[in-house]
Protein backbone atom coordinates (compact mmCIF):
# COMPACT_ATOMS: atom_id res chain seq x y z
CA UNK A 1 0.00 0.00 0.00
CA UNK A 2 1.16 3.48 -0.74
CA UNK A 3 1.92 4.87 2.34
CA UNK A 4 0.20 7.98 1.95
CA UNK A 5 -2.88 6.75 0.16
CA UNK A 6 -6.00 7.51 2.48
CA UNK A 7 -6.86 4.35 3.96
CA UNK A 8 -10.71 2.80 2.63
CA UNK A 9 -12.02 2.33 6.32
CA UNK A 10 -10.70 3.84 9.08
CA UNK A 11 -10.76 1.93 12.10
CA UNK A 12 -10.00 3.11 15.29
CA UNK A 13 -6.60 4.56 16.47
CA UNK A 14 -6.28 1.91 19.04
CA UNK A 15 -6.06 -0.89 15.79
CA UNK A 16 -2.77 -2.71 15.21
CA UNK A 17 -1.49 -2.98 12.02
CA UNK A 18 1.93 -4.46 11.71
CA UNK A 19 4.51 -1.44 10.70
CA UNK A 20 7.48 -0.92 11.07
CA UNK A 21 10.67 -3.27 9.70
CA UNK A 22 12.17 -6.79 10.34
CA UNK A 23 15.70 -5.12 10.12
CA UNK A 24 16.54 -1.36 11.20
CA UNK A 25 18.43 -1.63 7.65
CA UNK A 26 16.24 -2.09 5.42
CA UNK A 27 14.39 0.94 3.84
CA UNK A 28 11.56 2.47 5.23
CA UNK A 29 9.42 4.33 2.67
CA UNK A 30 7.34 1.47 1.45
CA UNK A 31 6.04 0.94 5.18
CA UNK A 32 2.02 0.72 5.67
CA UNK A 33 1.26 3.02 8.65
CA UNK A 34 -1.58 2.70 11.05
CA UNK A 35 -5.12 3.62 10.16
CA UNK A 36 -7.15 6.52 12.04
CA UNK A 37 -10.62 7.81 11.66
CA UNK A 38 -8.48 11.16 10.73
CA UNK A 39 -7.21 12.79 7.98
CA UNK A 40 -3.74 13.12 7.48
CA UNK A 41 -2.19 17.03 7.86
CA UNK A 42 1.22 16.31 7.69
CA UNK A 43 2.48 13.77 5.61
CA UNK A 44 6.63 12.61 4.93
CA UNK A 45 7.87 10.73 2.46
CA UNK A 46 10.59 9.11 1.81
CA UNK A 47 12.37 12.18 3.94
CA UNK A 48 16.47 11.82 4.23
CA UNK A 49 17.88 14.71 6.11
CA UNK A 50 22.04 15.47 6.00
CA UNK A 51 24.19 17.97 8.45
CA UNK A 52 26.69 17.78 5.89
CA UNK A 53 27.82 14.34 5.07
CA UNK A 54 25.99 13.32 8.29
CA UNK A 55 22.64 11.61 7.19
CA UNK A 56 20.71 11.96 10.33
CA UNK A 57 17.36 11.04 8.75
CA UNK A 58 16.99 7.90 6.72
CA UNK A 59 14.08 7.35 4.58
CA UNK A 60 11.32 8.91 6.61
CA UNK A 61 7.59 7.98 5.98
CA UNK A 62 4.61 8.75 7.80
CA UNK A 63 1.57 10.62 8.64
CA UNK A 64 0.61 13.10 11.57
CA UNK A 65 -3.10 13.07 11.66
CA UNK A 66 -5.00 16.10 12.41
CA UNK A 67 -6.79 16.97 15.43
CA UNK A 68 -4.98 14.21 17.04
CA UNK A 69 -1.31 14.40 19.73
CA UNK A 70 1.88 12.66 17.87
CA UNK A 71 4.98 11.45 20.11
CA UNK A 72 8.56 10.85 18.74
CA UNK A 73 10.51 9.14 21.14
CA UNK A 74 14.14 7.45 20.88
CA UNK A 75 17.35 8.01 22.54
CA UNK A 76 19.17 10.93 22.11
CA UNK A 77 20.63 11.70 18.49
CA UNK A 78 18.04 9.62 17.29
CA UNK A 79 16.60 12.08 14.66
CA UNK A 80 13.41 12.86 16.14
CA UNK A 81 14.01 16.73 17.12
CA UNK A 82 15.67 16.51 13.69
CA UNK A 83 12.64 15.52 11.73
CA UNK A 84 10.39 17.53 14.35
CA UNK A 85 12.60 20.51 12.85
CA UNK A 86 11.99 19.70 9.29
CA UNK A 87 8.00 19.67 9.79
CA UNK A 88 8.37 23.91 9.58
CA UNK A 89 11.80 24.02 7.76
CA UNK A 90 13.09 25.10 11.07
CA UNK A 91 16.70 23.05 9.96
CA UNK A 92 17.43 24.92 6.98
CA UNK A 93 18.52 27.82 9.57
CA UNK A 94 21.69 24.99 9.91
CA UNK A 95 24.57 25.74 7.73
CA UNK A 96 25.61 22.97 5.35
CA UNK A 97 22.11 20.87 5.78
CA UNK A 98 20.38 19.52 3.03
CA UNK A 99 16.85 17.69 3.08
CA UNK A 100 15.14 15.52 0.35
CA UNK A 101 11.51 13.88 -0.20
CA UNK A 102 8.70 15.38 0.17
CA UNK A 103 6.67 17.16 3.31
CA UNK A 104 2.90 17.71 2.57
CA UNK A 105 0.83 19.85 4.60
CA UNK A 106 -2.83 19.20 3.45
CA UNK A 107 -1.50 18.14 0.50
CA UNK A 108 0.67 21.03 -0.60
CA UNK A 109 4.62 20.50 -0.40
CA UNK A 110 6.07 22.44 2.40
CA UNK A 111 9.35 23.01 -0.09
CA UNK A 112 7.60 24.84 -2.31
CA UNK A 113 5.69 27.04 -0.03
CA UNK A 114 7.11 30.48 1.45
CA UNK A 115 9.04 29.88 4.18
CA UNK A 116 7.29 31.77 6.55
CA UNK A 117 3.67 30.93 5.62
CA UNK A 118 5.10 26.90 6.49
CA UNK A 119 5.97 29.00 9.87
CA UNK A 120 2.79 30.42 10.44
CA UNK A 121 0.80 27.61 9.93
CA UNK A 122 3.25 25.53 11.81
CA UNK A 123 4.02 26.59 15.17
CA UNK A 124 6.20 26.12 17.31
CA UNK A 125 8.00 25.55 21.26
CA UNK A 126 11.36 24.58 22.53
CA UNK A 127 12.49 23.06 25.22
CA UNK A 128 13.37 26.13 26.87
CA UNK A 129 11.61 28.77 27.18
CA UNK A 130 12.46 31.81 24.84
CA UNK A 131 9.96 34.73 25.56
CA UNK A 132 11.18 38.03 23.89
CA UNK A 133 12.66 40.71 26.51
CA UNK A 134 9.24 42.64 26.38
CA UNK A 135 6.18 42.58 28.30
CA UNK A 136 3.58 39.90 28.73
CA UNK A 137 1.25 41.34 25.96
CA UNK A 138 4.21 42.33 23.55
CA UNK A 139 5.44 38.72 23.28
CA UNK A 140 1.77 37.44 22.47
CA UNK A 141 0.99 40.29 20.21
CA UNK A 142 3.97 40.07 17.89
CA UNK A 143 3.03 37.65 15.71
CA UNK A 144 -0.67 38.71 15.06
CA UNK A 145 1.14 42.04 14.45
CA UNK A 146 3.66 41.15 11.96
CA UNK A 147 0.69 39.74 10.60
CA UNK A 148 -1.54 42.57 9.48
CA UNK A 149 -3.56 43.04 13.05
CA UNK A 150 -3.35 46.39 13.63
CA UNK A 151 -6.51 47.57 14.98
CA UNK A 152 -5.78 47.69 18.86
CA UNK A 153 -8.73 46.04 19.62
CA UNK A 154 -8.69 43.07 17.83
CA UNK A 155 -4.86 42.66 18.87
CA UNK A 156 -6.18 42.81 22.60
CA UNK A 157 -8.98 40.72 21.72
CA UNK A 158 -6.30 38.23 19.67
CA UNK A 159 -4.11 38.49 22.96
CA UNK A 160 -6.00 37.56 25.68
CA UNK A 161 -8.08 34.61 23.32
CA UNK A 162 -4.62 33.42 22.78
CA UNK A 163 -3.45 33.52 26.55
CA UNK A 164 -6.68 31.90 27.56
CA UNK A 165 -6.33 29.12 24.90
CA UNK A 166 -2.26 28.58 26.98
CA UNK A 167 -4.43 28.99 29.81
CA UNK A 168 -2.35 31.65 31.42
CA UNK A 169 -4.87 34.43 30.86
CA UNK A 170 -5.92 34.39 34.70
CA UNK A 171 -2.92 34.30 35.89
CA UNK A 172 -1.35 37.13 34.09
CA UNK A 173 -4.63 39.44 33.11
CA UNK A 174 -3.66 42.14 36.22
CA UNK A 175 0.08 42.27 34.68
CA UNK A 176 0.09 42.22 30.72
CA UNK A 177 2.48 45.10 30.39
CA UNK A 178 4.88 43.65 33.40
CA UNK A 179 8.07 41.75 31.63
CA UNK A 180 7.79 38.31 30.31
CA UNK A 181 10.34 37.32 32.58
CA UNK A 182 8.81 38.35 35.69
CA UNK A 183 7.00 34.83 35.37
CA UNK A 184 7.76 31.37 36.28
CA UNK A 185 9.25 28.59 34.20
CA UNK A 186 6.01 26.95 33.27
CA UNK A 187 4.11 30.33 33.16
CA UNK A 188 7.17 31.56 30.50
CA UNK A 189 6.56 28.15 28.60
CA UNK A 190 2.79 28.46 28.08
CA UNK A 191 3.38 32.40 27.33
CA UNK A 192 5.89 30.75 24.54
CA UNK A 193 2.87 28.60 23.24
CA UNK A 194 0.49 31.34 23.44
CA UNK A 195 2.36 33.39 21.13
CA UNK A 196 2.54 30.53 18.68
CA UNK A 197 -1.17 30.02 19.00
CA UNK A 198 -1.75 33.78 18.65
CA UNK A 199 -0.80 33.39 14.77
CA UNK A 200 -3.66 30.63 15.01
CA UNK A 201 -1.35 27.73 13.61
CA UNK A 202 -2.51 24.60 12.00
CA UNK A 203 -0.04 22.31 13.67
CA UNK A 204 1.63 23.10 16.77
CA UNK A 205 5.46 21.58 17.49
CA UNK A 206 6.79 20.96 20.66
CA UNK A 207 10.20 19.72 21.37
CA UNK A 208 10.30 18.77 24.47
CA UNK A 209 8.36 21.25 25.80
CA UNK A 210 7.86 20.24 29.92
CA UNK A 211 11.58 19.17 30.00
CA UNK A 212 12.71 21.98 32.23
CA UNK A 213 9.45 22.35 33.88
CA UNK A 214 8.20 20.68 37.81
CA UNK A 215 5.43 18.06 37.79
CA UNK A 216 3.09 20.79 38.25
CA UNK A 217 4.04 22.63 35.77
CA UNK A 218 4.68 19.74 33.30
CA UNK A 219 0.53 18.61 34.47
CA UNK A 220 -0.31 22.06 33.34
CA UNK A 221 0.84 21.43 29.78
CA UNK A 222 -0.27 18.31 29.44
CA UNK A 223 -4.06 19.50 30.64
CA UNK A 224 -3.05 21.78 27.77
CA UNK A 225 -2.29 20.15 25.28
CA UNK A 226 -5.51 18.11 25.28
CA UNK A 227 -7.45 20.88 25.15
CA UNK A 228 -5.62 22.16 22.35
CA UNK A 229 -5.97 19.03 19.54
CA UNK A 230 -9.86 20.21 19.43
CA UNK A 231 -8.72 23.33 17.34
CA UNK A 232 -4.70 22.26 16.43
CA UNK A 233 -2.69 19.42 15.07
CA UNK A 234 -0.15 18.14 17.90
CA UNK A 235 3.39 16.81 17.62
CA UNK A 236 5.43 16.74 20.49
CA UNK A 237 9.23 15.14 21.09
CA UNK A 238 9.48 13.93 24.60
CA UNK A 239 12.35 11.79 26.33
CA UNK A 240 9.68 11.19 29.07
CA UNK A 241 8.25 8.38 27.86
CA UNK A 242 5.41 8.45 30.68
CA UNK A 243 4.50 11.73 28.94
CA UNK A 244 3.90 10.05 25.28
CA UNK A 245 2.02 7.62 27.43
CA UNK A 246 -0.22 10.69 28.64
CA UNK A 247 -0.54 12.60 25.92
CA UNK A 248 -0.12 10.68 22.58
CA UNK A 249 -2.52 9.22 20.52
CA UNK A 250 0.00 8.06 18.14
CA UNK A 251 3.96 7.62 18.81
CA UNK A 252 6.86 7.06 16.46
CA UNK A 253 10.30 5.50 17.56
CA UNK A 254 13.36 6.61 16.23
CA UNK A 255 16.61 5.22 16.43
CA UNK A 256 19.77 5.89 14.14
CA UNK A 257 18.15 8.44 12.26
CA UNK A 258 15.13 5.73 11.57
CA UNK A 259 11.46 5.54 12.30
CA UNK A 260 11.75 2.02 13.74
CA UNK A 261 7.71 1.78 14.51
CA UNK A 262 4.99 3.99 14.52
CA UNK A 263 1.48 3.11 15.93
CA UNK A 264 -1.16 4.22 18.21
CA UNK A 265 0.14 5.07 21.52
CA UNK A 266 -1.51 2.20 23.18
CA UNK A 267 0.22 -0.43 20.82
CA UNK A 268 3.59 0.88 21.48
CA UNK A 269 3.25 1.16 25.34
CA UNK A 270 1.39 -2.26 25.22
CA UNK A 271 2.45 -4.65 22.43
CA UNK A 272 5.02 -2.87 20.17
CA UNK A 273 5.73 -5.16 17.05
CA UNK A 274 9.53 -4.01 16.96
CA UNK A 275 12.28 -5.99 19.61
CA UNK A 276 14.05 -2.07 19.46
CA UNK A 277 10.36 -0.68 20.34
CA UNK A 278 9.96 -3.02 22.97
CA UNK A 279 14.02 -2.57 24.74
CA UNK A 280 13.56 1.12 24.99
CA UNK A 281 9.94 1.64 26.35
CA UNK A 282 11.02 -1.54 28.83
CA UNK A 283 14.29 0.28 29.50
CA UNK A 284 16.42 -2.38 28.11
CA UNK A 285 17.80 -0.22 25.47
CA UNK A 286 21.44 -0.61 24.94
CA UNK B 1 16.94 -1.54 35.39
CA UNK B 2 18.70 -4.10 36.94
CA UNK B 3 16.40 -4.33 40.39
CA UNK B 4 13.15 -4.13 38.50
CA UNK B 5 14.23 -7.15 36.48
CA UNK B 6 15.19 -8.59 39.94
CA UNK B 7 11.79 -8.01 41.49
CA UNK B 8 10.27 -9.13 38.62
CA UNK B 9 11.62 -12.55 38.60
CA UNK B 10 10.56 -12.65 42.42
CA UNK B 11 6.83 -11.75 41.41
CA UNK B 12 7.18 -14.93 38.62
CA UNK B 13 9.25 -16.88 42.07
CA UNK B 14 6.19 -15.90 44.12
CA UNK B 15 3.54 -16.73 41.38
CA UNK B 16 5.45 -20.25 41.21
CA UNK B 17 5.29 -21.00 44.64
CA UNK B 18 1.63 -20.30 44.63
CA UNK B 19 1.01 -22.51 41.60
CA UNK B 20 2.37 -25.48 42.92
CA UNK B 21 0.26 -25.51 46.11
CA UNK B 22 -2.50 -24.80 44.17
CA UNK B 23 -1.98 -27.46 41.63
CA UNK B 24 -0.44 -29.92 45.08
CA UNK B 25 -4.38 -29.22 46.82
CA UNK B 26 -6.36 -30.10 43.39
CA UNK B 27 -4.35 -33.26 43.41
CA UNK B 28 -4.70 -34.08 46.92
CA UNK B 29 -8.36 -33.46 46.82
CA UNK B 30 -8.92 -35.92 43.58
CA UNK B 31 -7.49 -37.87 45.63
CA UNK B 32 -9.62 -37.45 48.60
CA UNK B 33 -12.78 -38.19 46.43
CA UNK B 34 -11.31 -40.60 44.56
CA UNK B 35 -9.21 -42.87 47.10
CA UNK B 36 -11.41 -41.36 50.09
CA UNK B 37 -7.88 -40.34 51.51
CA UNK B 38 -9.08 -38.48 54.55
CA UNK B 39 -5.36 -37.21 55.04
CA UNK B 40 -5.30 -35.55 51.70
CA UNK B 41 -8.25 -33.99 52.56
CA UNK B 42 -6.82 -32.73 55.59
CA UNK B 43 -3.41 -31.63 53.72
CA UNK B 44 -5.88 -29.33 51.97
CA UNK B 45 -7.24 -27.44 54.56
CA UNK B 46 -4.43 -27.01 55.92
CA UNK B 47 -2.55 -25.41 53.30
CA UNK B 48 -5.48 -23.08 52.30
CA UNK B 49 -4.09 -20.53 54.66
CA UNK B 50 -0.69 -20.37 52.82
CA UNK B 51 -2.26 -19.88 49.30
CA UNK B 52 -4.18 -17.12 50.99
CA UNK B 53 -1.12 -15.54 52.18
CA UNK B 54 0.92 -15.53 49.32
CA UNK B 55 -2.15 -14.38 47.00
CA UNK B 56 -2.01 -11.16 49.29
CA UNK B 57 1.73 -11.31 48.58
CA UNK B 58 1.71 -10.94 44.72
CA UNK B 59 -0.79 -8.68 44.84
CA UNK B 60 1.12 -6.29 47.03
CA UNK B 61 4.00 -6.65 45.17
CA UNK B 62 2.53 -6.38 41.70
CA UNK B 63 1.25 -2.94 42.44
CA UNK B 64 3.84 -1.70 44.31
CA UNK B 65 5.90 -2.38 40.90
CA UNK B 66 3.20 -0.67 39.06
CA UNK B 67 3.03 2.32 41.11
CA UNK B 68 6.89 2.42 41.74
CA UNK B 69 8.28 1.01 38.15
CA UNK B 70 5.70 2.04 35.39
CA UNK B 71 6.43 -0.69 33.48
CA UNK B 72 5.59 -1.14 29.63
CA UNK B 73 5.34 -3.21 27.03
CA UNK B 74 6.26 -6.83 28.29
CA UNK B 75 6.64 -5.97 31.93
CA UNK B 76 3.36 -4.41 31.82
CA UNK B 77 1.84 -7.74 30.38
CA UNK B 78 3.47 -9.38 32.69
CA UNK B 79 2.15 -7.58 35.83
CA UNK B 80 -1.20 -7.37 34.68
CA UNK B 81 -1.16 -11.20 33.92
CA UNK B 82 0.19 -12.28 37.20
CA UNK B 83 -2.27 -10.24 39.08
CA UNK B 84 -5.15 -11.88 37.17
CA UNK B 85 -3.44 -15.49 37.59
CA UNK B 86 -3.11 -14.87 40.82
CA UNK B 87 -6.91 -14.60 41.40
CA UNK B 88 -7.44 -17.42 39.62
CA UNK B 89 -4.99 -19.29 41.59
CA UNK B 90 -6.47 -18.82 44.86
CA UNK B 91 -9.85 -19.29 43.42
CA UNK B 92 -8.79 -22.75 42.77
CA UNK B 93 -7.65 -23.27 46.08
CA UNK B 94 -10.85 -22.91 47.59
CA UNK B 95 -12.70 -25.22 45.01
CA UNK B 96 -10.12 -28.03 45.61
CA UNK B 97 -11.45 -26.55 49.33
CA UNK B 98 -14.84 -27.47 48.51
CA UNK B 99 -13.74 -30.79 46.83
CA UNK B 100 -11.92 -32.24 49.86
CA UNK B 101 -15.22 -31.39 52.07
CA UNK B 102 -17.66 -33.01 49.64
CA UNK B 103 -15.08 -36.01 49.84
CA UNK B 104 -14.83 -36.06 53.59
CA UNK B 105 -18.89 -36.00 53.59
CA UNK B 106 -19.05 -38.89 50.67
CA UNK B 107 -16.73 -41.28 53.13
CA UNK B 108 -19.88 -41.07 55.38
CA UNK B 109 -21.76 -42.22 53.01
CA UNK B 110 -22.72 -45.21 50.75
CA UNK B 111 -21.41 -45.80 47.28
CA UNK B 112 -24.26 -45.28 44.95
CA UNK B 113 -22.35 -45.90 41.75
CA UNK B 114 -18.68 -46.94 40.95
CA UNK B 115 -15.92 -43.81 40.13
CA UNK B 116 -15.64 -44.03 36.59
CA UNK B 117 -16.59 -40.58 35.24
CA UNK B 118 -14.96 -38.32 38.00
CA UNK B 119 -11.94 -39.54 37.74
CA UNK B 120 -11.94 -39.21 34.38
CA UNK B 121 -13.09 -35.39 34.61
CA UNK B 122 -11.00 -34.98 37.46
CA UNK B 123 -8.12 -36.39 34.85
CA UNK B 124 -8.59 -34.07 32.43
CA UNK B 125 -8.55 -30.99 34.51
CA UNK B 126 -5.30 -32.14 36.31
CA UNK B 127 -4.00 -31.99 32.51
CA UNK B 128 -5.62 -28.71 32.11
CA UNK B 129 -4.13 -26.95 35.08
CA UNK B 130 -0.70 -28.41 34.21
CA UNK B 131 -0.68 -27.23 30.73
CA UNK B 132 -2.28 -23.94 31.65
CA UNK B 133 1.16 -23.17 34.19
CA UNK B 134 4.01 -24.93 32.16
CA UNK B 135 2.96 -22.25 29.30
CA UNK B 136 2.92 -19.51 31.84
CA UNK B 137 6.25 -20.67 32.73
CA UNK B 138 7.41 -21.43 29.66
CA UNK B 139 5.74 -18.47 27.90
CA UNK B 140 4.32 -21.16 25.49
CA UNK B 141 1.28 -19.85 23.43
CA UNK B 142 0.29 -22.75 21.36
CA UNK B 143 0.26 -24.96 24.73
CA UNK B 144 -1.80 -22.40 25.88
CA UNK B 145 -4.10 -22.49 23.19
CA UNK B 146 -4.21 -26.61 23.90
CA UNK B 147 -5.87 -25.54 27.22
CA UNK B 148 -8.57 -23.88 25.47
CA UNK B 149 -9.74 -26.35 23.48
CA UNK B 150 -9.66 -28.90 26.24
CA UNK B 151 -12.43 -27.04 28.06
CA UNK B 152 -15.40 -27.87 26.28
CA UNK B 153 -14.25 -32.02 26.66
CA UNK B 154 -14.50 -31.28 30.35
CA UNK B 155 -17.92 -29.35 29.76
CA UNK B 156 -19.80 -32.28 28.20
CA UNK B 157 -18.25 -34.65 30.67
CA UNK B 158 -20.14 -32.44 33.45
CA UNK B 159 -23.67 -32.58 31.60
CA UNK B 160 -23.55 -36.22 31.04
CA UNK B 161 -22.38 -36.48 34.72
CA UNK B 162 -25.11 -33.92 35.89
CA UNK B 163 -27.87 -36.29 33.89
CA UNK B 164 -26.91 -39.82 35.18
CA UNK B 165 -26.55 -38.30 39.13
CA UNK B 166 -30.41 -36.56 38.34
CA UNK B 167 -31.63 -40.16 37.48
CA UNK B 168 -29.82 -41.52 40.47
CA UNK B 169 -31.74 -39.46 42.44
CA UNK B 170 -34.99 -40.40 41.00
CA UNK B 171 -34.91 -43.65 41.50
CA UNK B 172 -34.11 -43.77 45.11
CA UNK B 173 -34.67 -40.87 47.60
CA UNK B 174 -31.49 -42.53 49.67
CA UNK B 175 -28.86 -41.60 47.07
CA UNK B 176 -29.79 -37.90 47.40
CA UNK B 177 -27.26 -36.99 49.54
CA UNK B 178 -24.32 -38.99 48.23
CA UNK B 179 -25.71 -37.26 44.52
CA UNK B 180 -25.61 -33.55 45.83
CA UNK B 181 -21.87 -34.45 46.90
CA UNK B 182 -20.97 -35.95 43.59
CA UNK B 183 -22.69 -33.27 41.86
CA UNK B 184 -20.94 -30.38 43.45
CA UNK B 185 -17.56 -32.44 43.33
CA UNK B 186 -18.08 -32.22 39.31
CA UNK B 187 -19.20 -28.68 39.49
CA UNK B 188 -16.10 -27.39 41.29
CA UNK B 189 -13.93 -29.96 38.31
CA UNK B 190 -15.65 -28.03 36.12
CA UNK B 191 -14.86 -24.80 37.79
CA UNK B 192 -11.18 -24.94 37.53
CA UNK B 193 -10.77 -26.04 34.66
CA UNK B 194 -12.67 -22.67 33.56
CA UNK B 195 -10.24 -21.14 35.88
CA UNK B 196 -7.00 -23.15 33.87
CA UNK B 197 -8.96 -21.74 31.03
CA UNK B 198 -8.81 -18.25 32.27
CA UNK B 199 -5.18 -18.53 33.33
CA UNK B 200 -3.97 -19.75 29.73
CA UNK B 201 -5.90 -16.60 28.73
CA UNK B 202 -3.58 -14.83 30.51
CA UNK B 203 -0.61 -16.18 29.58
CA UNK B 204 -1.75 -15.65 25.57
CA UNK B 205 -2.14 -12.04 26.60
CA UNK B 206 0.95 -11.86 28.03
CA UNK B 207 3.09 -13.96 25.48
CA UNK B 208 1.17 -12.36 22.20
CA UNK B 209 -0.67 -9.60 23.52
CA UNK B 210 -3.54 -10.46 21.93
CA UNK B 211 -7.30 -10.76 24.16
CA UNK B 212 -8.88 -14.11 23.43
CA UNK B 213 -11.75 -13.94 26.08
CA UNK B 214 -14.96 -14.58 24.92
CA UNK B 215 -14.20 -14.88 21.28
CA UNK B 216 -12.64 -11.41 21.24
CA UNK B 217 -10.26 -12.46 18.83
CA UNK B 218 -12.62 -13.85 16.18
CA UNK B 219 -14.73 -10.30 16.51
CA UNK B 220 -11.28 -8.17 15.70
Amino acid sequence: MNPMQAPSQPPSPDTKVNMGLSNLDMPMAEESKPNADAASKLGATDLNFFYGSFQALHSISMKVYANRVTAFIGPSGCGKSTFLRTLNRMNETVRHSRVEGEILLDGENIFRLEVSEVRRRVGMVFQRSNPFPKSIFENVAYGPRINGFVSRASLRDRVEQSLRRAALWDEVKDKLHESAYSLSGGQQQRLCIARALAVDPEVLLLDEPCSALDPIATAKIEDLIFQLKDSCTIVIVTHNMQQAARVADFTGFFLLGKLVEFDSTTVIFKNPAKKETEDYVTGRFG
Amino acid sequence: MRHFVEELEQLKTKLLEMSSLVEAAIQRSILAVTQKDRGAAQEVFKNEARINTIELEIDEFAINLLALQQPMAADLRLIVAALKINTDLERMGDLSVSIAERAMSLMEEPVIKPMIDIPHIAGLVQSMVRKALDAFVMRDSDLARSVLASDDAVDSLRTACYHELVSFMERDPQNIKPALDLLAVTRNLERLADHSTNIAEDVLFLVKGIDVRHHAEARQ
